[in-house]
């Protein structure tokens, strides 16, 4: 019985303390790699250094981390939007998807960082990095949605139909709460993404770029060889894509709990 | 609000029990060129009846309960109900209540919301549709549950909150697609019991589709037995509508008796095809 052993897992305190043991041995390891072979900091700076670096650091890295932040979460907000506005049409006009569907697919299989100096010359820094924040965004969430709007049970569609459901109601009712846990399952790939794309889209404006997000401070660092700081702003990436990661699986908690399998304890 | 409460409109001198409620005359079904689901099939449903359509898989018995809902059209023949031919789905339907195979319940929404359904529809708030939905979950014995979600419940219990709402509404005609075939032998027998006893408290038509033939002559006053390729009726038999059904009856000679003659003629009716 695999069931009560999973239980116990899922409940004790090992959950947390396992995986935050392993990540406390993975920076001593860290730490003693730099301290054994007397690394200097230029090469590899140990993580007490790093952590010093993003203290004193703190105004110039905290004021990039709010710039990469607020485009990833502007770029999610338009993407979510438009990704669900665009697949309500196509759930709407088979039509309009099969028109518009390659489209949205050549968008989303050409690798960004191969599109961004393209960006970059026909927009603004900021209106490039954000564009490139929103196409990574955009496609997760219109896929996702279109797959949920066409998952209706048959059943109960037909069910809908005898009761002489209008074409809205059978929307608002049935295909919206059908499609909400796929929408959910979309932002929440999305969220990461909008962060890639993010820093992809500021890694190519590079030190062309006004824009003071966190990869431009990497790119800048890099120059500088101020590799602490390099450090210190990856760490602070990191930090950002966990935030907005559990934000969105908290919204998504909130949402479905009542009824959704994916936000349901198992032990009962 | 009254309308919602009020029994179901007694059956006017006119038509007494036992008059056709509808009928359906060499209807056809085909899907594509290739199926032929239905053929030529005739038969009526009378009001009041517990009309059983017995066969085995394939034999077009649940295309037939689909066209007598209005959720497909016969490609030949034609459906007339009390006389009248029917038009497109729902408009000039009487009122009717449909029980698919599964409980098809929105995962989404109470026990009381499921309910609720066909009267949000029909444009009824949640508090003017109270009295009957609650009407309804006490018919089917699940009035304690009215906050609870569709995965809190058992199989069996999902399975009345599906009739509830088929009958939340009042229909004249109930049609039930093999509702109790995924659910175990005990909470099966236990729901043959309940329905019959809803069926008698509100004097309604319930048109039922089983494979089971046990099934069929415990609950039915008329079986009707399909024959598959095509589809059509291959024979008919009628249950004494006074027998009583309980647990002496499924035990007794007769029940017995009649289960046999019905698998007859079902044997008889597979042969045939």
């Amino acid at each position: 019985m695999l069931a009560p052993a999973t239980h116990r897992l899922e409940t004790s305190p090992l959950r947390w303390l396992l995986p935050l043991a392993v990540l406390g041995l993975v920076v001593l390891g860290w730490d003693l790699v730099v301290r054994l072979n007397d690394l200097p900091p230029y090469i590899l700076p140990g993580p007490l250094r790093v952590l010093d670096t993003l203290i004193a650091d703190r105004s110039v890295l905290l004021g990039s981390l709010m710039v990469t932040l607020r485009t990833t979460l502007v770029a999610l907000a338009l993407a979510a939007v438009g990704g669900a506005a665009l697949a309500l049409l196509f759930a709407s006009a088979r039509i309009v998807e099969f028109s518009l569907f390659p489209i949205a697919i050549i968008l989303q299989v050409t690798p960004l960082i191969a599109i961004a100096p393209l960006m970059l010359i026909y927009l603004s820094t900021d209106a490039a990095v954000l564009t490139c924040a929103w196409i990574v965004a955009f496609f997760p969430i219109l896929s996702n949605t279109t797959l949920g709007l066409n998952s209706v049970d048959a059943n109960l569609r037909d069910l809908f139909r005898l009761s002489g459901a209008s074409r809205l109601q059978t929307l608002r009712l049935l295909q919206l709460p059908t499609a909400l846990p796929y929408f959910l399952g979309g932002l929440r790939i999305a969220g990461g993404l909008a962060l890639v794309g993010a820093v992809v889209g500021e890694i190519a404006a590079g030190s062309a770029g006004q824009g003071s997000g966190l990869a431009f401070r990497i790119v800048e660092s890099a120059y500088r060889l101020n590799i602490p700081r390099m450090f210190a702003a990856l760490l602070l990436i990191s930090l950002a894509g966990i935030l907005i990661y559990a934000g969105l699986s908290l919204v998504s908690w909130l949402l479905l709990r009542r009824w959704h399998e994916s936000a349901l304890g198992r032990g009962n | 609000m009254t309308t919602l409460i009020d029994p179901p409109a007694p059956v006017p001198a006119a038509e007494p029990p036992g008059a056709p409620l509808l009928t359906l005359a060499g209807v056809g079904k085909r899907f594509g060129n290739q199926v032929t689901a239905l053929e030529g099939l005739d038969m009526e449903v009378r009001r009041g009846e517990f009309l059983s359509l017995l066969g085995p898989s394939g034999c077009g018995k649940s295309t037939a309960l689909r066209l007598i809902a209005g959720l497909a059209e016969p490609t030949s023949g034609h459906i007339a109900f009390n006389g009248e031919r029917a038009g497109k789905a729902s408009s000039t339907h009487p009122s009717v209540g449909f029980v698919f195979q599964e409980p098809t319940l929105m995962p989404w929404a109470s026990v009381f919301g499921n309910v609720h359904l066909p009267l949000k529809l029909a444009g009824t708030s949640r508090r003017e549709a109270e009295p009957a939905i609650m009407e309804a979950l006490e018919l089917v014995g699940l009035d304690g549950f009215r906050d609870a979600y569709p995965r809190e419940l058992s199989g069996g219990m999902k399975m009345r909150v599906s009739i509830a709402r088929a009958l939340v509404t009042k229909p004249r005609l109930l049609l039930m697609d093999e509702p109790f075939a995924a659910l175990d032998e005990i909470t099966r027998f236990k729901l043959n019991n309940d329905l019959l006893d809803v069926w008698r408290q509100l004097n309604c038509t319930i048109v039922f589709v089983t494979h089971s033939v046990f099934e069929s002559v415990y609950l039915s006053t008329r079986i009707l037995v399909f024959r598959a390729r095509p589809g059509r009726v291959a024979a008919e038999l009628e249950i004494d509508p006074a027998q009583p059904r309980d647990e002496a009856f499924r035990t007794s000679p007769e029940y017995a008796a009649l289960c046999r003659q019905t698998s007859t003629a079902l044997a008889a009716a597979m042969n045939a095809g």
